[in-house]
This record gives structure tokens, sequence and C-alpha cells, in this order.
């Protein structure tokens, strides 16, 4: 095989992948959200598709496999291996401008950078927060956390004091 | 008919990851136990969250101890063998982690001392000669900030609260402290792992952790008690009347059904 068709079949699988959608969060999908490292053509004519896990209790890591799986079998593309990367650890930092776009229209407010939220201190316990977290349904800054673990592991729970609403966010991490 | 139990490789680097994993495994059931009884609802998801993240790092723990047991000329296991198939004398965990829940001080004050030493620990094996054991090192490590965190803040806000609180708290602390020091005991098993640098010696983090921990306990109106010469033995095999009873739980369908699946 040339190397423009080996590209070619690399390009058609990374498209494929932006299709595969979180299974918790089904707006995003594994490309937006920086899981997917890599994706490799084999010797023996198969994919091999580098992923990494975002945390290390997250129940959707074997659903999101099969999905990777699946979807490139589906399009033709198999035989498909997973390959799971544990370093270097996954960051939301990786996380596509589109997919921050995605979330905040789907009502969760998208993680900021991971740098600034290492150095601030968590709070549980007291509410107020030193990061202004705008809320992604009215925008206003005047928000509360209401707990640091939502429903599932890579999100907090959040109350917006303006409109009301509660909201989650993801976490930077 | 029931399923055997399974014999572990006695080297020093699988019993160092056991020691790793099952306390993360035995932590992870206690902390398991509080779904649906927390004192609120955000508190029961965040016990419940970090519950998994806990057995998810006690998985890739476990799954290393059994690649690492064939790689030095043993049988190898998988992480479900692992923590299913052993008996009680084989599981590895500190005492602190397999003693009952007791009340909401007692899980909390027990969540820091365990997390802040995690965290500890973690960012120590980030640099592992073991690649595999440092990358689930560096996703570990992130978690434990959140658990320990999270745990600090109940500690001070119980400890300087109200009577009751406070009084609450001051036992939890006056109960588990004699449990502590067994984590910081030096042994073989903590020389050997540290000499083939798959991590450091527990026994080096002491001073590190202390000057941590006693500040939280500070800012909560509490003093640490006296050091007794009392220590538990759980990372040796020898435990408390508690394990049994969890693992009875934890291991009766794949002991009763052996390799059922969902």
């Amino acid at each position: 095989m040339s190397d423009a068709l080996l590209s070619s079949r690399v390009e058609r699988a990374w498209q494929v992948l932006g299709t595969v959608l979180d299974p918790e969060v089904p707006v995003v999908s594994v490309c937006d959200l920086g899981i997917v490292r890599d994706v490799i053509e084999s010797e023996d004519a198969g994919l091999t598709v580098v992923v990494t896990p975002t945390y290390s209790g997250c129940p959707a890591t074997e659903v999101i496999e099969k999905s990777i799986v699946d979807a490139l079998e589906a399009e033709g593309l198999g035989p498909v291996r997973i390959e799971m990367r544990r370093a270097p650890a996954w960051t939301t930092d990786w996380m596509s401008e589109a997919g921050r776009t995605k979330l905040r229209a789907y009502g969760i407010a998208p993680p900021g950078p991971v740098a600034a939220a290492a150095v601030a201190p968590l709070r549980f316990v007291r509410r107020a927060s030193t990061v202004a977290l705008a809320c992604p349904r009215c925008e206003s800054t005047n928000t509360e956390r209401i707990s640091a673990f939502g429903a599932t592991a890579c999100k907090a729970l959040w109350r917006c004091r303006a409109c009301g609403e509660p909201f989650e966010h993801f976490k930077p991490i | 008919m029931t399923q055997a139990s399974i014999a572990v490789s006695p080297d020093a680097s699988v019993q160092y990851l056991l020691r790793i994993g099952d306390t993360c495994l035995i932590l992870a059931q206690r902390l398991a136990e509080w779904c649906g009884h927390a004192p609120v609802v955000e508190e029961d998801i965040a016990l419940s969250n970090m519950a998994l993240d806990l057995i998810g790092q006690a998985r890739a723990v476990l799954t290393r101890a059994g690649q690492l047991e064939a790689e030095r000329g043993g049988e190898h296991h998988d992480e479900d063998q692992l923590a299913f198939l052993r008996d009680e004398r084989d599981f590895r965990n500190l005492t602190l982690v397999e003693l009952p829940r007791g009340d909401f001080a007692v899980t909390m004050l027990r969540n820091f001392a365990v997390a802040s030493f995690l965290e500890l620990l973690w960012q120590r094996l980030e640099s592992s000669s073991d690649s595999e054991l440092a990358g689930i090192a560096g996703k570990a490590v992130k978690e434990a900030r959140y658990h320990r965190e999270h745990a600090a803040d109940w500690v001070v806000r119980l400890g300087d609260g109200t009577t009751e609180s406070a009084a609450r708290m001051k036992a939890a602390l006056d109960g588990l402290w004699p449990y502590v020091a067994e984590i910081f005991e030096a042994d073989t098993v903590d020389e050997l792992a540290a000499a083939a640098r798959i991590g450091p010696r527990w026994a080096d983090l002491r001073d590190e952790w202390r000057a941590r921990f006693e500040s939280v306990i500070g800012a909560a109106s509490l003093t640490l008690p006296a050091d007794r010469p009392f220590r538990s033995t759980g990372k040796s095999g020898r435990h408390s009347e508690h394990l049994g009873y969890i693992l009875a739980e934890m291991q009766h369908l794949q002991r009763s059904f052996p390799g059922g699946v969902w």
C-alpha cells in the first residue's frame, strides 16, 4: 500500500472517531475529549487506536473502547485494536475548543486551564470558590459550588445564584 | 462447588504492589458502604465517586502486580483472581482501612490520613523504575488530591465545629491514631522494593506526611495523641477481625460461582 493510501485510511479513521460520542456526555466526541492519542496503521493491515483513560475508575472506559472498535469496523476500517496508554496522564487541557463549546451548549460549564486550578484550594466545605465560573445558561459568574463530586467522576455540582439553576462543571484535572 | 484460593508470589516488588492495591481496594469497600447512607446527598455522591476512583486504582495496580508475578518467574494472576481468590492472610492492606466505617468523623479522618499518604506515595511513584506503575501513579495522584482536600475540609469543619462534632472528631482521632503508625513501619518488603527502585520506602514518607497531617489537625483545634508502642500488621497479612467479613461479602459470588460474569 502506498503512503498516500495509508495516510488516507488513518485520516478516515480520525473522521469516524470524531463521531464516536462519550456515553455519559453524548455531545462531545472521544476526539473532543482528547482521549484518542494516536491512530496507527499496523503491519498486519489492522488499525491500532491509542486511548488514555480519563479517571482510574471511570466506568465508561470499556463502553468507549467498544464504541470505537464498532464505529471503525462498521466503516470497513478494521480490524481494530485498542492500546491503553496511561502516560502522560490525561488532562482536560487536551479538550478541544469545539468540545468546550458543545459542553456549554449542553449545560455543562467547561473546564478552565489546569495550571490555575492546580494551585487554587478546592474548598469542599466552605462553598466560596476562588474560581469565577460562568453559568452555562445565563452566563452570570455569581455561582457557587455545591459539591466537587457529581453524577460522573469528571463533573462537579454547581449552582447559579443569578438564575437559580443548578448546573454541572467539567472539572479541570 | 467452590473456587479454591490462589497462592501469590512472595517477591518483594509484587508484595509492595499488593500493599498499594489492597489498601485502595479495601478502603473502597468501606466507602461504598456509605452509598445511600451519607448525611447529605452530595456526600453520598462524593463517597461513591471516591470509592470508584479507588477501585480503578486498585484494578490497575493489581493487574500490574499479577504481570510482575509472571515476569519474576511465577504464575500470572489477573486483577479478578487477585481480588476474589486470595485468602485473608494473603491480603496486604493496612489494617487502618479495614476497620469499620464508624460515624462520619471516623470515615473522614481515615480518608484524610490515607489520602494524604497515598498522594505522597503516588507523587514518588511517578518516577518508579516500573513505567506501567509510573503511568498509574500519574493518573492517581490527581484523584488523591481531591480525596485529601475533601477529607481535610471535613476534619476541620467537624473538629472546629459544635461540641458534639468536636467530641466525635477527637474520638475518631484517638481511635484511629494507633493504626496510623503501621503505614510507616519499615520492613524487608519496603527495603527491597525501594532497592529495586519500584517505589519509595514508606518509612521515608513519615515526616512529610506527619507535618501535613498535623497542620490540618491543628486547624481543626485538635492535638495529636501520644505515640504508643502498638503496631497493627495488615501489611504483612496479619489482620484485625474485620477483614474476613469484608472478604466474605466481596468474594462470595466468585467463590460460589467460579468465573461467573454479568
